[in-house]
């Protein structure tokens, strides 16, 4: 596999997509691959909309951002959040979707409606899409919290890290209590 | 490692021994990573003017020193930064400001490159972490070299990205003994005549090397089109236009305009790309030089990007699906936080209030709407008095602003306030951090940036001291106590100081179990208006997410059916 990978990681803002985006720069680093990531901080991320771009290239990486059409993977950590960054998925791009819904405040108070044919357009528009229940599994590893890591799992099918690399970067930058934890995740991820 | 991880990991290597900052996105990390070096006394000032004269007496003291801030900082630094351009240094000194293109954090996207050119300080400017570091011990260099302060120019894809940054070694400096010299240190007008003297020549003699300089960089491919750009934008040019010749300036202030001259020479169309004002095109096109584009081909607001600058030179871009736009999801209080109770109350009471510079001006949003202004730090109190003075009406404005801005310069305002006659209510939210740059310690704290032990300063009696008699403290979360406070003291005709006391949810355990909304819920959506992002509407009723909830209690409070309780399980 070429090891050129643009890879977009979308959420809402609590969700961890933070970690799981240092856990991907950190594997990139320990391959020897140039890689950049561009992350969030501030007010955005009290339950906003958040991104995090991760760009990885033997041969050296320019713009830390991934622009629309432009993302190898997209990692939803939502489904509105994958609706909204479709636009960056390139021509037979693959998405890793949490089918997890988290309204946001203008549709709870009924300014604007959640989308009814999310699926529908991700399915349409997406090279492949892999769409499941990771709040559900992570709860069934023990904490909520790892979601971040079984969609890491889930995602680990296209890129090009082997399953040793990942376990070795899960215990090198997971607080020792977790690592089982986070082990376990995103086995379960890997075999979704 | 982060851009800002980059800038601290460069002031360590340099041998940076006193750091004094005001936190500020996006630049807080740098100040929060130099404070896990040991070597280094760091620490968060009140604000960004006390931590620039901070850096100064340091670096006349005989050691090199840093401050950091964001772009909107260097406003309530730029007293101290104008002078200490003319008196220059004894131990190497940078000011290191982050700027915000786009507005991702901040009110405004001013161009702080204007900053130096107007007090003649050079400035520099990396494109990524590696340079972060790199520049970083390079500006104290220069610093001493010249005797000058130096401004490190970033903004927030610069500090906010990671990038692959080699370690070295810290470099331990001997303190330079203090000599006492007041021709350079005591601007008085008799000598800051002579100062600027000096100044100007020192800005002359940096202009003539800085084209040697290497924080610069030609890149010559293709001669058709030349590229002067710099920091984060260099990037976007390298990823749009790789076949283009480029001039990468790092020094942006005095440009270097030898090599500005020789490499406009060199290629038939010379372009300036740059984020924010034309502040190179401005001054190149000055110089004589015909550009073939710069600010009629990029706009002056927001970030750039690769396609931006490919659109603009008519190049293809990735082909990329449309969607109809999806409903937004702006940043919102977190499920706990103790401001919601307290914005509530005003929102109820249809207070006009005087917002500041916080996580709570998102209460500014449906469905809390409750603030109506948002300025500067410290703004909140002194607008207040203001429109007081303007109306005469003291009973149904308030001015509401956090711990840590009330810090900031909120303190001044009050004291002005109580001074000049105000009637008003001042409402302190006091939660022990401030919390939207990341919770860092601030005076109220009880601990200092470095996690050691510290006074704790309480509002209460230093408003007290200013001479206020009336100062209530009220728990947030208690939405009678904060309606009476709010009611009581708003109709007194003297000015009143409102304390709400409760720690931000983010820094403390919540130990309480969650609520839960039982069947005989009359579907009223009272809950739904205090905005908690724990309640959503499912199935057609209000329905708190469990996981989400941390048992705060305020929808339980404002519930008139009483159908909103604690569950009876474990505490999470």
């Amino acid at each position: 596999m070429k090891a050129k990978k643009n890879i977009l990681i979308v959420g809402v803002g609590g969700q961890g997509t933070l970690l799981a985006s240092v856990l991907l720069g950190n594997l990139a680093l320990l391959k020897g691959f140039d890689v950049k990531l561009s992350e969030v901080h501030g007010m955005s991320q009290r339950g906003g909309s958040v991104v995090t771009h991760v760009k990885i290239d033997e041969e050296g990486v320019n713009s830390p951002l991934i622009e629309k059409g432009d993302a190898d993977v997209i990692i939803a950590f939502e489904k509105l959040e994958a609706y909204r960054w479709l636009p960056y998925l390139k021509e037979g791009g693959i998405m890793y979707v949490n089918t997890q819904e988290i309204v946001p405040m203008p549709v709870i108070l009924g300014q604007a409606k959640y989308p009814e044919n999310i699926d529908e357009v991700l399915k349409a528009n997406a090279g492949s899409i892999k769409a499941f229940d990771a709040h559900a599994i992570a709860e069934e590893c023990g904490s909520v919290k790892a979601v971040n890591v079984v969609l890491l799992g889930a995602a680990s099918n296209s890129m090009p890290f082997t399953e040793e690399e990942w376990m070795k970067v899960i215990e090198e930058n997971v607080k020792p209590k977790f690592i089982e934890l986070n082990k376990k995740a995103f086995s379960f991820g890997k075999e979704v | 490692m982060l851009g800002n991880e980059a800038f601290a990991r460069g002031a360590y290597e340099a041998g940076v021994k006193v750091v004094s900052s005001y936190p500020g996105t996006p630049s807080t990390e740098v100040t929060e990573t130099m404070a896990k070096y040991k070597e280094v006394h760091t620490e968060w000032a009140p604000n960004e003017k006390c931590g620039v004269e901070v850096a100064i007496g340091a670096s006349v003291g005989g050691v090199r020193s840093l401050s950091t801030m964001k772009h909107v900082g260097l406003n309530v630094a730029a007293d101290p930064f104008f002078t200490a351009a003319y008196t220059g240094v004894t131990g190497g000194a940078v000011i290191l400001v982050a700027d915000d293109n786009g507005c991702h954090s901040s009110q405004n996207e001013q161009d702080s490159r204007y900053y130096g050119k107007s007090a003649g300080v050079p400035v520099l400017e990396p494109a990524d972490a590696a340079e972060c570091k790199e520049f970083m011990k390079k500006a104290y260099e220069l610093s001493e070299k010249y005797d000058t302060i130096v401004l490190m120019r970033s903004n927030t894809r610069v500090s906010h990205s990671r990038g692959i940054v080699e370690l070295g070694e810290r470099e331990e400096r001997k303190v330079i003994p203090y000599v006492k010299d007041i021709q350079k240190h005591v601007a008085m007008p008799a000598m800051a005549r002579k100062l600027h003297v000096a100044q100007e020549a020192r800005m002359k003699k940096i202009e003539e090397d800085s084209s040697a300089m290497d924080f610069n960089r030609v890149e010559m491919k293709d001669t058709k089109v030349g590229i002067i750009t710099s920091g984060i934008c260099y990037q976007y040019v390298k990823e749009a236009l790789p076949e283009a010749s480029v001039l990468k300036m790092g020094i942006i202030n005095p440009l270097p305009k030898n090599l500005i001259a020789d490499f406009a020479s060199k290629v038939e169309n010379l372009y300036v790309i740059e984020e924010g004002d034309p502040f190179f095109e401005e001054q190149i096109r000055a110089m004589g030089i015909t550009l073939a584009g710069g600010k009629e081909l990029f706009t002056i607001q927001g970030e750039y990007s690769a396609n931006m600058i490919r659109e603009a030179f008519g190049l293809p871009v990735p082909a990329s699906v449309t969607v109809e736009d999806a409903p937004g999801r702006p940043p919102l209080l977190c499920a706990g936080c103790p401001h919601r109770g307290l914005f509530h109350v005003l929102n109820k009471l249809k207070k006009t209030v005087m917002g500041d510079i916080g996580c709570y001006t998102l209460s500014a949003l449906p469905p809390t709407s409750s603030i109506d202004s948002c300025l500067c730090m410290g703004a909140s109190i002194t607008m207040a008095h203001g429109f007081e003075m303007a109306t005469g009406n003291c009973t149904d404005v308030v001015a509401v602003l956090g711990d840590s801005t009330f810090f900031h310069s909120g303190i001044t305002g009050l004291v002005n306030m109580y001074y000049n006659g105000s009637k008003g209510t001042v409402i302190i939210l006091d939660n022990r951090i401030t919390g939207m740059t990341g919770h860092q310690q601030n005076p109220a704290s009880g601990k200092n940036a470095m996690g050691e032990e510290a006074p704790a300063i309480d509002i209460r009696t230093l408003c007290q001291a200013i001479g206020i008699k009336n100062v209530v403290e009220v728990d947030p979360l208690d939405i009678k106590a904060v309606e009476k406070a709010v009611k009581e003291e708003t109709a007194r005709e003297e000015l009143s100081v409102i304390i709400t006391k409760r720690p931000c949810v983010m820094i403390v355990k919540q130990t309480d179990p969650p609520y839960e909304i039982s069947e005989d819920c009359r579907n009223c959506k009272q809950c739904m208006k205090i905005g908690c992002p724990a309640i959503e509407y499912r199935d057609g009723k209000p329905f708190i997410i469990t996981d989400s909830c941390i048992g705060c209690g305020l929808c339980s409070q404002v519930c008139s059916f009483d159908v909103i309780k604690a569950c009876r399980k474990e505490a999470k």
